[in-house]
C-alpha cells in the first residue's frame, strides 16, 4: 500500500512561510494534481513528500510509515523533474539505470525493466543517445521512463510538462494519463496549469499561500468551488466576477448588480442565500453560462441585452465581453449568434449555475 | 569589396582553371588579407623568428662573444649521450611536473569541493584563496626561501623550540641542501603557488553543474560517494582536463621558483629545462647548448598538448 497522509504540514524558509500547516491524505494509486500559482508552495510540498526539503514542523508517511527523517533514497519513491534532471554525461540507456545499478539490481533485470520501460514510452531507438541529442518530448519520455523502471511505490512530478510547447504539451498530458493506467501507482503531479490539473488528476489539491483551499475531484472543483480563489482558478476563461448586492424581492431574492439590473436567483437556492440578505456579495458565473440567448430549459434563466465590446473567436465558441452592470465580464456563445462589435446582443444567464461569495471571508456559500 | 553576385557567381562557374581555383582559395577579394597583416606581422616578428633563430642556435657553436658555426645536431648528440646533467634535467623536470600536477589536480578538488559547501566567510575565503596566485612569484618564493633556508629555517627553527618536535629530536633539516628535500621543496612551493588557479576553475566547474542532477541521484539512491565519482567527476572533467592542460605546459616550463630557491642546486639535482638552458646560455655563455636544451622541451609539450587536447574534445560537449 502506498498511500500517503501529510499531517500539519509546515515549512519556513527563515522568515518566510512556505507551507503552512496543510493536513492531506492520498490514497493508494490515487492520481492527485497539487495546483496553484507560483509560490504558493505545491513545488516545496512535492519537495518535502521526495525528501529533497527537510520539514519545519509535521509529519509524512507513505504507506504506514513516517518519512521525517528517511532520506530520499530510501522512500521508494521516483521523481519527474520539471528540467527533467537528465545526466547530460551518460546516455538514455544509462541514465534509465543509473538508479538499478546503485541498488546494485543484476545486470538482466536492469536490462528487461529498461528495455520495458523503453517500449511503454516508445524511445527504445534512442536508448544509444545523450540527452544532448534528443528533443524536448524525447527527454521528457526519458525523464518519466527512468522513474517507470524504478517501479516505485509513488510517483512525484514537478511540473513536466512546462518546457515543452502547447502542442507537445497536450499529447504528453495523455501519454502521461495512459502511462498512470498502464503502470499503476500513487501519483503526486505539481502544476500551475489548471487544465493539466483537471485532465490528468483522480483528485485535485487547490493551493494557495501555503495553505489548501480546497480537494475534490475536477468536477467538484469545478461545479462547487469552496473559495473564491478555487472559483477563480479552475475553469478557462476563468469566471466572471461582479459585487452585487443581494437584494430582497417580492418574490424571494435578487443580484442586484446595478439600479436597474437585478437577476432574480433562483427559488431552491433561496435558503441558502437568505442569510445573506441585503449584504454587499460577490456574484460569480463561468462565461459558458452566460450564452446567446436561448431557449429557457428551466426557470432560472434570465435574458439580458447588453452592447457587444470585443470578440474573441475560439473556434467551437466565440468569447464575448460585454459590460453587466459596471463591470466587463465575458460569455460563451455559439459563433453563429455573435453581433457585430458595437451592437447590441441577447444573452441568457443560467443563474442556477451562480456562485455567490461572501467578500469579507473569500468563502462561497 | 565583397559582393553577393561574385560570391554566387563562384558558386555557379564551371571551368576550374588554376586560376579560378586559386581564385576560390584565396576568396573573392584580397582586401580581408589587408586587415590580417598586421597581426601576421606581429605573429612573425614576435614568434616565429625568434622560435626560428633559437632552431638556429640549437644547431650552432653560438658563445657569446665568438663567431656562430652551423655544426648540425652535435648539441643534441652532445647533451643526450655525453651530459649527465641533462639527464638528470629531464628526469627532474617529469617528476616536478608529475608530481606537481596531480598534487595541484587533488588538492584543488578537495579545496573547492570544501569552499563550496562553506557559506560563512565564502567571499572572504575565496578572495584569500587566490592570493598565492596574484603575489609575484619571486616575491612569495624568496619568503619561502626564508622559511626552507637551513640557516633561518623557520621549520627547522620550530622542530627545535616546539613540543612535541623538541622531545622528538627531529630535525634540522637542510630543506634545499639535500637532493631529495630540495626538489621536494621546490615541488611544494609550485603546488602552493599553482593551487589557488586550480581552486577557483574547479569551483567554477562546481558551481556550473546544476542542483536537480544531484537530486535526481538522491533519490535514484546514490550516495555521496556515488554523487562524486558517478555525477561530479565525469562532469568536472572537461574543466580539469583543460586546466590539467595549462597547468602541465606552465610546470615543464616553469623557471622563477627553482631560479631564487635552488638556482639548480644541489649539485644540479634540481634543474629543470628552463633553469639548466639558462645556466648553460647565459651564465657559461654556451648560448648554442642553450638552446638545445631548452628545444627539447618542446617535443615534450607537443605531445602532452595533443594528448590532453584528444581529452577534452572527446567529451566536453554536455548540455546542463
Amino acid at each position: 500500500m502506498a498511500s500517503i497522509k501529510l499531517t500539519n504540514l509546515w515549512k519556513h524558509y527563515g522568515d518566510v512561510q512556505a507551507v503552512r500547516g496543510i493536513n492531506l491524505d492520498i490514497g493508494h494509486n490515487e492520481f492527485v494534481a497539487l495546483v496553484g500559482p507560483s509560490g504558493c508552495g505545491k513545488t516545496t510540498t512535492l519537495r518535502m513528500i521526495a525528501g529533497l526539503e527537510d520539514i519545519t514542523g509535521g509529519e509524512i508517511e507513505i504507506g504506514e510509515n513516517v518519512v521525517n527523517e528517511v532520506p530520499p533514497k530510501d522512500r521508494d519513491i521516483a521523481m519527474v523533474f520539471q528540467n527533467y534532471a537528465l545526466y547530460p554525461h551518460m546516455s538514455v540507456y544509462q541514465n534509465m539505470s543509473f538508479g538499478l545499478k546503485i541498488r546494485k539490481t543484476p545486470k538482466e533485470e536492469i536490462d528487461k525493466r529498461v528495455q520495458m520501460a523503453a517500449e511503454i514510452l516508445n524511445i527504445s531507438e534512442l536508448l544509444e543517445r545523450r540527452p544532448a541529442q534528443l528533443s524536448g518530448g524525447q527527454r521528457q519520455r526519458v525523464a518519466m521512463g527512468r522513474a517507470i523502471v524504478r517501479d516505485p511505490v509513488v510517483f512525484l512530478f514537478d511540473e513536466p510538462l512546462s518546457n515543452l510547447d502547447a502542442k507537445l504539451r497536450v499529447q504528453m498530458r495523455t501519454e502521461i494519463k495512459k502511462i498512470h493506467q498502464r503502470v499503476q501507482t500513487t501519483v503526486v503531479y505539481v502544476t500551475h496549469d489548471q487544465v493539466e490539473a483537471m485532465t490528468l488528476a483522480d483528485r485535485i489539491v487547490v493551493m494557495n499561500e501555503g495553505v489548501i483551499e480546497q480537494v475534490g475531484t475536477p468536477n467538484e472543483m469545478y461545479s462547487s468551488p469552496k473559495t473564491h480563489f478555487v472559483a477563480s482558478f479552475i475553469g478557462s476563461p476563468s469566471m466572471n466576477f461582479m459585487n452585487c448586492q443581494l437584494a430582497k424581492t417580492a418574490g424571494g431574492l435578487a443580484v442586484r448588480l446595478s439600479d436597474d439590473l437585478s437577476l432574480p436567483v433562483p427559488e431552491d437556492r433561496t435558503a441558502r442565500y437568505a442569510p445573506y440578505a441585503d449584504k454587499e456579495m460577490t456574484f460569480g458565473i463561468r462565461p459558458e453560462h452566460v450564452t446567446e440567448k436561448r431557449p429557457h430549459a428551466n426557470g432560472a434563466q434570465q435574458d439580458i441585452d447588453a452592447n457587444v465590446n470585443v470578440l474573441e473567436p475560439m473556434g467551437v465558441d466565440t468569447m464575448v465581453f460585454f459590460n453587466l452592470g459596471p463591470t466587463e465580464i465575458c460569455a460563451r456563445a455559439e459563433p453563429t449568434s455573435v453581433s457585430e462589435v458595437g451592437e447590441t446582443m441577447g444573452f441568457t444567464v443560467s443563474m442556477d449555475k451562480m456562485h455567490l461569495i461572501d467578500p469579507s471571508t473569500g468563502a462561497v456559500v | 569589396m565583397v559582393t553577393g553576385t561574385e560570391v554566387g557567381g563562384a558558386a555557379s562557374s564551371p571551368p576550374l582553371t588554376l586560376k579560378s581555383r586559386l581564385r576560390r582559395s584565396i576568396g573573392p577579394d584580397l582586401d580581408g588579407y589587408y586587415f590580417i597583416l598586421p597581426t601576421v606581422i606581429i605573429v612573425f616578428c614576435l614568434i616565429l623568428y625568434p622560435f626560428c633563430l633559437a632552431v638556429y642556435y640549437s644547431m650552432s657553436n653560438a658563445f657569446i662573444g665568438e663567431e656562430t658555426h652551423f655544426i648540425g645536431l652535435e648539441n643534441f648528440h652532445y647533451i643526450i649521450f655525453e651530459d649527465d646533467i641533462f639527464m638528470m634535467t629531464v628526469r627532474n623536470t617529469l617528476l616536478f611536473a608529475v608530481i606537481s600536477v596531480v598534487f595541484k589536480t587533488v588538492l584543488g578538488l578537495l579545496c573547492a569541493l570544501l569552499l563550496l559547501r562553506i557559506i560563512k566567510l565564502r567571499r572572504f575565503l575565496r578572495g584569500a584563496m587566490l592570493l598565492p596566485f596574484v603575489a609575484p612569484t619571486a616575491l612569495t618564493t624568496l619568503g619561502w626561501w626564508l622559511i626552507l633556508d637551513p640557516t633561518y629555517s623557520h621549520i627547522n627553527w620550530i622542530f627545535e623550540h616546539v613540543w612535541p618536535f623538541s622531545v622528538l629530536d627531529v630535525g634540522p633539516y637542510n630543506f634545499l641542501g639535500e637532493p631529495t628535500l630540495a626538489l621536494g621543496a621546490v615541488i611544494f612551493v609550485n603546488v602552493w603557488r599553482g593551487l589557488p588557479f586550480f581552486i577557483i576553475t574547479i569551483l567554477a566547474g562546481l558551481v556550473s553543474i546544476p542542483d536537480h542532477l544531484y537530486e535526481a541521484a538522491e533519490i535514484d539512491g546514490a550516495s555521496i560517494m556515488d554523487k562524486f565519482w558517478k555525477i561530479t567527476l565525469p562532469l568536472l572533467r572537461p574543466v580539469l582536463a583543460v586546466i590539467i592542460l595549462f597547468s602541465t605546459i606552465f610546470t615543464l616550463g616553469e623557471f622563477n621558483i627553482i631560479y631564487v630557491l635552488t638556482r639548480g642546486g644541489p649539485m644540479n639535482e634540481t634543474h629543470l629545462f628552463a633553469t639548466y638552458s639558462f645556466t648553460a646560455g647565459v651564465l657559461n655563455h654556451e648560448i648554442g647548448l642553450g638552446a638545445a636544451i631548452a628545444l627539447f622541451l618542446f617535443p615534450i609539450l607537443v605531445v602532452t598538448v595533443i594528448l590532453l587536447l584528444r581529452l577534452v574534445r572527446r567529451d566536453s560537449q554536455y548540455e546542463l
